[in-house]
């Protein structure tokens, strides 16, 4: 090892507390880059490798009742490569602790052999027998939630008559990895069942012996999935078909991919700023620890060693603090993801999620922390090369004040000597004290951004059940049902209001966009659920028109004005070509609005309603909820706290649980770059705070000439910080946001309050700590030694 | 007259052990006021640490230090400091003037905490800088540099100035005028004056000078007479 070497590391030794400190936010900064596009990549490549493994089938075709001999026909359509009829339907599971039977699905097995699409992943038990009639597959996840084992036993009802199946084991299903009762817009895991029996059992309880009511399909290599679905829907069409759709319009893929999508939208945007803060931090202290260094630079020069030797010497130590915080974060980020993998395996119900970190972001990572030190390097080259040797030798000369601020008149009597050493401290050099300022900023920004955040996700939900949908529980129907039901629901004691709906199953079209979702058809004046403006006021929906979400309008593409094509899925599945009117503020799921009445003239079915919204007596809605239970053609209760809590869990759980990490990464970064501050200023100090200290001035005196500086350039970066926080918030919303919930961003003052706070309170304890270090000084030796 | 300091088997061992460097073996001395008394010795003498010491910078580790009737080693760190913002003014090689500030208020930075501090005018008038009250460091050569460091030191009026070779960055002619205001001081303000250098020439002009060698102090000796600043060469 050369002797400049050893030099390196002793003085890297020497100034621990601040290599520490830049190591650490460089590292959280790789960290988050490289646990959220691990995430993101292990996400994905385990949901191909379960799909691939568990062979979910690309194309589903429900249908009324078709004959098992269609299925020749359909396999002869071009692009079908394999292809099989099972039988679904819908189902009820009664659990005595539930007030409300919870939907669910039942799904034929094969009699013999694995099925031939969604295989089944059986986690617990065994099957069930062949020719069993009451033995059935439960979700695991719902088994879960309501803890349920292999052996019990529970009453479903399927197609009307309810039995007591014995759940003979527990499995997970790539075509269930999210679960979502129809009309629900939130997956919960505990809200929606699904069973497995034996083909002949369920082809019994369905009547479906001899026939299907949904074809899976698997697509040939190059075949088009559009062509091959006009084609099946036209053999279907007879069967009553209610139209294919690919996987990706599956329901549970959807939500997935909303999932992996949000947190890949979250990777590419919020880490690189996280980063670029860090090495705006890197790059500052570099250029300031070297400009302290401007003697030894001038005696190693006097040695004869060239410009370029001492210039490596100096870009050494700046790369070693780089690629130590790089190095650092990839080491933490692999640790954070693996420790993350085990929460989102459950979450998002995969049987196995193996992390892999994604190779790109070691290289984002290593490279921006990397450039940042190169940049604060370039600065250290040009000054090593203009110094010249005799600088060492020369007596120090005082840095220049004399163009700075004079003090006459009030301003004389106003500062006290302290305050001059202060204030002529930072004007200066105003753009150092700017940069250092700006490093504060963007820190404040940071925790600002992601408090408004955190704010932001509360207020979502405030808005969307106290503003949007003010209704305490949504019933569905089996079927749809006469304006009759609605008045008796009405007169149920304890029901203080109701409000119809209509909600249509549709396939909504612009241009080649596309999007599976549903048309809710609304009263005139709603009280309940209702569309709402950008101002949070209700909008009028109009006679002939359609009002969409945001969601909905991005999704498609559409603004005002344009035409919308509905494709509606129900009944004489009518196409409706609709002006969109209004796009309306939404922030759960892809809404789109009609007035009911115009809907059902369109179904050619008046007066027909979905279910009813309904507010209750708190004190009666457990009876109202119990006997609902009882009613036959109620389908479904979803409750609104209910729905509440899912739509928490999956913010707190899902791809928005990452706001958590984020945010302590903004506050560790805030803090690394304050303490960074305060740290540069005790080093360029040191030499006037002991001839204070020697002078006379206490500690306390001292203090306030070093860390003066330090308010003000924090104060200064208050303000600036804060708006840069404001626009940052939405940049962070919109990569929270997916079609499953959007976050409203708005300026939140306790959100900036909180933060500046806390930047304070950085400032606070990094002047403690770097005050500590000035009590401590060896006044003799600082005295002794020239800068 | 009476003492400034009188000290009583003073050490000050740095380290432990092998290690240990003894830069104090025992000092006993009784410095009077109003003298000048130079210090003279060679590297390493031990001439610093003694000057620190009784500057309040630095404690013995064994021994005592008397100023008047106060004893300086039993003061807590709190009291050290006033000690030095009250009777003492300091003078370094390397001046140390607060570069953001210019020469007057350097001064001003010493006068605003004093008890009863002269008129930073006048204390720049008494080291010839009048006229360069307004400049900032960076703009007065080194001579200039200290004469303010020299203005800063006595403008609290202290009771003893410390001068820790006050000499050692400049040139004879510039040194030379730095010793003239030294012995204007002394003879103005009756302030004592205890002067560190290892240039023995400049002992000419002391009242008292005492040499040290090894931690110890060798020998006192007492000018019959004193040289003016204008006759000590170096």
């Amino acid at each position: 090892m050369s002797v400049l070497d050893r030099k390196l590391l002793r003085d890297l030794v020497r100034i621990k507390g601040q290599v520490a400190a830049i190591v650490l936010v460089i590292a959280v900064g790789v960290m988050l880059q490289v646990m959220m596009s691990g995430l993101v990549a292990s996400l994905s490549e385990t949901r191909r490798a379960y799909y691939e493994r568990n062979r979910l089938a690309d194309v589903f075709a429900p249908v009324t009742r078709a004959p098992e001999t269609v299925l020749a026909r359909l396999a002869a359509i071009p692009g079908v490569a394999l292809l099989d009829g099972h039988v679904t339907g819908g189902a009820l599971i009664d659990l005595p602790g539930e007030a409300v039977p919870i939907q669910a699905r039942a799904i034929s097995l094969p009699d013999r052999g694995e099925p031939v699409f969604n295989i089944v992943y059986r986690i617990a038990g065994r099957l069930p027998e062949p020719g069993a009639r009451d033995e059935a597959l439960l979700l695991a996840g719902f088994a879960d939630a309501h803890g349920i084992v292999p052996g019990d036993r529970i009453a479903v009802t399927l197609n009307g008559a309810r039995r007591k199946l014995l759940v003979t084991g527990l499995a997970e299903s790539p075509e269930l990895l999210f679960v979502a009762a129809p009309g629900e817009m939130v997956p919960d895991p505990a809200r929606y069942g699904a069973v497995w029996m034996p083909r002949a059992a369920l082809a019994a309880a369905y009547d479906m012996q001899g026939a299907f009511n949904e074809a899976l399909i698997a697509l040939g290599r190059g075949a088009s999935q559009d062509a091959v679905i006009d084609a099946v829907d036209r053999v279907l069409a007879p069967w009553g078909g209610t139209g294919a759709y690919g996987r990706h319009d599956l329901v549970s893929d959807r939500f997935v991919t909303e999932e992996i999508d949000g947190l890949a939208t979250m990777s590419r945007a919020v880490p690189p700023l996280f980063l670029a803060v860090a090495g705006f931090l890197l790059y500052i202290v570099v250029n300031r620890m070297v400009q302290a260094e401007r003697e030894e630079i001038g005696l190693l020069k006097a040695f004869g060693y060239t410009g370029h030797e001492v210039g490596a010497h100096y870009f050494k130590m700046v790369l070693a603090v780089a690629l130590m915080g790089a190095a650092l974060g990839c080491v933490l980020g692999i640790l954070a993801g693996r420790a993350m993998v085990p929460l989102y395996t459950t979450f998002y119900n995969f049987p196995f999620l193996v992390f892999r970190p994604d190779p790109a972001a070691f290289g984002i990572g290593v490279t921006a922390s990397v450039l940042a030190a190169s940049a604060g390097g370039v600065f250290v080259l040009r000054r090593v090369f203009r110094l010249t040797p005799a600088e060492a030798m020369r007596p120090p000369t005082p840095p220049d004040f004399s163009r700075t601020l004079n003090f006459s008149g009030v301003a004389a009597r106003a500062f006290d000597q302290p305050t001059r050493m202060v204030i002529r401290g930072v004007a200066r050099a105003p753009w150092r004290a700017l940069a250092l300022s700006a490093g504060i900023a963007g820190g404040m920004a940071l925790s600002s951004g992601m408090t408004t955040i955190y704010g932001s996700f509360d207020r979502m939900m405030a808005l969307a059940f106290t503003v949007i949908d003010r209704s305490d529980a949504t019933v569905f129907f089996v079927q749809p049902l006469g304006m009759t039901a609605a008045h008796d629901l009405a007169r149920m004691e304890g029901v203080i209001a109701v409000e119809p709906f209509r909600e249509v199953p549709a396939v909504l079209r612009h241009g080649l966009r596309t999007h599976r979702g549903s048309v809710s058809g609304m009263i005139a004046a709603p009280e309940m659920a209702r569309a709402i403006d950008a101002d949070l006021a209700p909008i009028d929906l109009p006679e002939r028109g359609i009002v969409l979400g945001e969601a909905l309008a991005g999704i498609l593409d559409i603004r005002p004005g344009d035409m919308l094509q509905v494709e509606v899925r129900e009944g004489r599945q009518p196409v409706l070509e609709v002006p969109v009117i209004r796009v309306a503020r939404s922030l759960i799921g892809a809404p789109a609005y009609m007035r009911m009445d115009a809907l059902n003239r369109a179904l050619a079915e008046p007066g027909r309603i979905s279910g009813v919204r309904m507010r209750v007596d708190s004190d009666r809605a457990e009876a109202i909820y119990d006997d609902l239970k009882n009613r036959p053609a109620v389908a479904a209760v979803s409750v609104a706290e209910t729905a509440r809590a899912s739509l928490q869990k999956l913010m707190d759980q899902g791809a928005g649980s990452a706001r958590y990490i984020m945010g302590a990464v903004a506050f560790i970064i805030t803090f690394g770059v304050v303490y960074n501050a305060a740290r540069i200023g005790m080093n360029e100090r040191a030499r006037d705070l002991a001839s204070l200290r020697v002078m006379g001035f206490s500690r306390g005196e001292a203090g306030f000439v070093l860390l003066g500086e330090l308010a003000v350039i924090t104060l200064v970066a208050l303000p600036v910080g804060s708006l840069a926080g404001w626009g940052l918030s939405f940049a962070i919303a919109r990569g929270f946001s997916s079609e499953l919930y959007q976050i409203p961003t708005e300026f939140d003052p306790f959100s900036h309050g909180f933060a500046a706070a806390f930047v304070l309170g950085a400032a606070l304890v990094s002047g403690l700590l770097v005050k500590r270090d000035l009590d401590r000084i060896d006044l003799i030796a600082v005295l002794k030694t020239r800068d | 007259m009476a003492n400034a300091f009188v000290t009583k088997g003073l050490t000050r061992t740095y380290g432990e052990g092998r290690s240990a460097v003894h830069a104090l073996r025992g000092v006993d001395l009784e410095l009077p006021e109003g003298e000048i008394v130079v210090l003279l010795g060679p590297s390493g003498c031990g001439k610093s640490t003694l000057l620190n010491i009784l500057g309040g910078l630095d404690r013995p580790t064994t021994g005592s230090v008397h100023f008047h009737d106060e004893e300086l080693t039993s003061l807590s760190d709190r009291a050290l400091t006033r000690f030095r913002r009250d009777h003492v003014g300091f003078v370094f090689q390397f001046y140390n003037l607060m570069p953001s500030l210019t020469a007057r208020e350097n001064v001003e930075l010493v006068t605003e905490i004093a008890d009863n501090p002269m008129d930073p005018d006048e204390a720049l008038a008494l080291v010839g800088l009048k006229g360069r009250s307004d400049h900032f460091p960076s703009q007065l050569s080194g001579g200039e540099q200290q004469r303010v460091a020299i203005a800063r030191a006595v403008a609290k009026q202290p009771e003893v100035l410390f001068c820790d070779e006050p000499t050692g960055a400049l040139d004879s002619a510039t040194g030379r005028a730095v010793l003239e205001v030294l012995a204007e001081v002394n003879a103005r303000l009756g302030a004592t004056v205890l002067m560190v250098t290892h240039a023995a020439n400049i002992a000419g002009m002391a009242h008292r000078v005492i040499r040290m060698a090894d931690g110890q102090v060798r020998d006192v000796t007492v000018n019959e007479t004193r040289l003016s600043p204008a006759e000590v060469h170096w």
